[in-house]
Formats: C-alpha cells, structure tokens, sequence
C-alpha cells in the first residue's frame, strides 16, 4: 500500500488547489496522517474511496480531539555583541507563544475490497468556540453517521451535509460538551471513604467538619 | 390478621409457635401466611441495565434456578411485577425511565439495587453521565454488592428480601412502607435539565452522608 506521502504527493496532484499535509505519530504504530483542510475535504474522501489503487469503501472509525489554546515556552541562544567590544555574550532568550486550540476529527478508513489499510485523515476546525462547523463523510461512508453525532454531541463539532445531526448519547436539552478538555461536570460530590488530593478538596468544601482543623473535636460536637 | 388495637403485642411468640408446630399443631396468623404466600411469589420485573443483568439471566436459569425461590416469572410489564431488580449502570438518560417504571408497579413493590453501579455508581461514579445510585429517586430495600454479583449473591439477596416481607407488619405504626397510607407510592421524575438531571436527587429519598470524618453529628 502507498505511504501516507505518496497518497498526499497524489492528491495534490489531483487537486492542486487543496493543502494537504501529513502528521508524524511518533507512537510506535506510527500510524500517520493526512491532514486535509475542510474545504477540498469532502471530494478527496470521495476520490479516496473511489480511487482503484486504494478503494478505501469503509470507515471503521471516527473520533475526536480537543487541543486547548497552549501556551508554549521556547528558548532560543541569541548572541548579543558586548558594547565595551569584547566577544559576543550568547544570551538565553525565553519567549512564549500561545497555540491557539482547534477541534480535531480522526477518521480510519480501510479497504474492505483490497484487503488494506488503514489510512488516517485528520480535519481541523478554525478554533473552538465558534468556527467548529467541518464537512460530514456521511455521503461518502454511510458508517459515519452514528459516529459523527457522537462527535457532536460529545465535542460540539458542527458536521455540515449531515443528514440527521443530533445528540446521540446525552439528552437533547444538555448543553455541554462532556469530552472537552475545559468541560466541568456538575458538582455532585458524594461521601468517599478515602478522598486524597483534589477528591479531599472538594470533600472540604462539602463537609468543613473534614478539614484538618475540625476533625480533632469532630465527635464532640 | 391480629387487632389493631393490640398489634404491637403478638397473640403467641415465635417460639411458642415453634414448639407447637414441632407437636403437629399449625397455628399461623393471617398476617403470617398473607407474607409467607407474597415471599415465595415474587415476580420480578424483566429488564436489565448493563452486565448485572447477565447474572440476573444466568440466575434465571437451570444452574442457578430462581425459581427455587418462587421468583421465576420475570414480567416483561411493571404493572404485573412486584420487585425491581436495577441490574447495572444507571446512565442520567436512564433514570428517570426507571423512575417511571418504578412508579407504573402497583404496590407492595420492592427494589433490590443490584451491583456496585446501581448502588452508587460504582467504577463509573465520576463520570458525567452516570447517576449515583438508584436510590437517589427511588427506596432501595436490598443492596447486594459485587462488580457484577455472582448469581448466588443475587439468591442471598432474594433471600434476604423474602426475610424482609415475612417479618413485615401490615396494620399499626410500624406498618410497612405499603401499608402506610402517608407514604408515598409513586416518586417524582427527573426532567432532563442542561447540565444535569433536574433534580439530581430527590430530597425525600435520600441525602448526602452528614460528615465526611463520621463525627457523630446526624
């Protein structure tokens, strides 16, 4: 089967104007991808399918990502000229960026007719509050229907040209978006029997007899 | 059935009863024998949630065989059952089905909460989407623990709630939950809110464990 590279060197070929990339999985299974921009999406997912070298006719899997805004350190070694006129002091210069977050949607597709796969692509949304609308594979894989609600429903990304996009596992009326990285479940502590580090936090701030202080008189009162 | 005026004394003792019945003279209440039929006739409702429900199946069958017990016909209707088994995980989309269920079984009604999920969530508590325990919305009268349970702890607890109905009153203050006018027979339902269930419990059920440190306080 064609590597990751070889399949983008000719979808570029096929479709000058799409931008397509891949990404390195430094996992073992080095299981790389190919991260496609949304608006070529849809007729490289049918030319994938349809392609004779690769059929890939079956979608085994769609998942999500959230990649929250993340500051990033850097250092980089500047040399700075020394005013007396001695040498170049070299200089650690620590600068931050901040890596603005994006939703990612993961499919792996495989070939049921050549027996091959599988080949990974990746959509990225513009970030994550309100550019999170991406193109549905519903029309090209039927079996990314459920899977693409899930992601919905669980991510808060929009598919568009899906038919029937509603929650799938939580309730209709439920607002949040469980599977995101900044997402807060409600507070409904219950009594632990050994609460530690944040558990015992949060325990305090239900029972403040359980803090330190208080649990010495704790069965007087 | 004994007086109502005099229940809270019994005619004859347990023991008293014993040692004629070891004479050949059966002596019984109506109360004793109303409990002893509606013990050994248990019809559970047939729905399971998750892999308890498995063993509940597997207890239902030759091996196991509920039907020692007199708790055989699991019946696929909650108007005609007369125990709720919560066999598993109870999701927060789940429950207030079987709130609903609960409230659709006429009375005397029992609820065996079975496994470590429908008694508090068990390995899924700290999710999102998983309520913790049944007995948040709903009077539990047996607990048996277990992930799942075998079939014979799911036997021990039948037992145990055979135990519970044979030594029920019927009349008087310390009438059972049924028998008692004042109690309530159905519970409200959940709605489904935007971040939880709305209620998240219900306040006449239950409530939170009063202390952290069990000091004592109530």
């Amino acid at each position: 089967m064609e590597t990751p590279e070889q399949i983008r060197d000719r979808l570029l070929a096929r479709f000058p104007g799409a931008q397509i990339s891949v990404v390195t999985n430094p996992g073992p299974a080095a299981e790389h991808a190919l991260l496609l921009d949304a608006a070529h999406a849809r007729e490289i997912a049918f030319f994938l399918r349809d392609d004779p070298a690769l059929r890939l006719d079956y979608c085994s899997n769609v998942t999500g990502i959230d990649w929250p805004e993340k500051e990033i350190a850097e250092t980089a070694k500047v040399s700075v000229p020394d005013p007396a006129g001695g040498p170049a002091k070299i200089v650690e210069q620590k600068t931050k960026r901040i890596q603005p977050g994006f939703l990612e949607v993961v499919y792996h597709l495989y070939s049921m007719a050549l027996k091959q796969g599988p080949v990974i692509l990746r959509l990225r949304t513009g970030n994550r509050t309100d550019q999170v609308t991406l193109p549905s594979f519903m029309p090209v894989w039927r079996s990314c229907d459920f899977q693409e609600r899930e992601v919905f429903d669980l991510f808060g990304i929009v598919f568009e040209g899906h038919p029937d996009l509603r929650r799938i596992l939580m309730w209709d009326e439920f607002k949040d978006h469980p599977m995101r990285k900044d997402y807060v479940a409600p507070d409904d502590f219950e009594w632990e029997p050994t609460p530690h580090s944040d558990v015992l936090a949060r325990a305090q701030t239900h029972y403040p007899a359980a803090s330190p202080a208080a649990t010495g008189d704790g069965g007087k009162s | 059935m004994s007086d109502p005026n005099t229940n809270s004394v019994p005619a004859i003792t347990d023991a008293e009863r014993d040692e004629l019945r070891r004479h050949g003279i059966l002596l019984t209440s109506l109360e004793e024998l109303h409990n002893w039929g509606r013990s050994n006739s248990i019809w559970p409702l047939q729905f399971g949630l998750a892999c308890c429900a498995i063993e509940m199946i597997a207890t239902a069958t030759a091996r196991f065989d509920i039907a020692r017990f007199g708790a055989e016909i699991f019946r696929p209707s909650p108007r005609q059952a007369d125990l709720m088994i919560v066999s598993g995980t109870v999701t927060k989309k789940m429950a207030p089905q079987v709130v609903r269920l609960w409230n659709q079984m006429p009375e005397p009604k029992y609820c065996i909460a079975m496994g470590a999920c429908a008694i508090s969530g068990g390995p899924f508590k700290q999710g999102y989407n998983v309520l913790k325990g049944i007995d948040r919305f709903i009077p539990v009268d047996i607990y048996i623990p277990g992930c799942p349970p075998r079939p014979e702890a799911l036997l021990n607890g039948l037992i145990q709630l055979q135990k519970k109905i044979r030594g029920e009153r019927l009349t008087g203050p310390d009438a059972a939950r049924h028998a008692r006018p004042d109690e309530p027979s159905e519970f409200p339902v959940p709605d489904f809110g935007e971040h939880d269930l709305v209620p998240p419990k219900n306040p006449d059920v239950w409530e939170p464990p009063a202390s952290l440190a069990r000091s004592g306080k109530s």
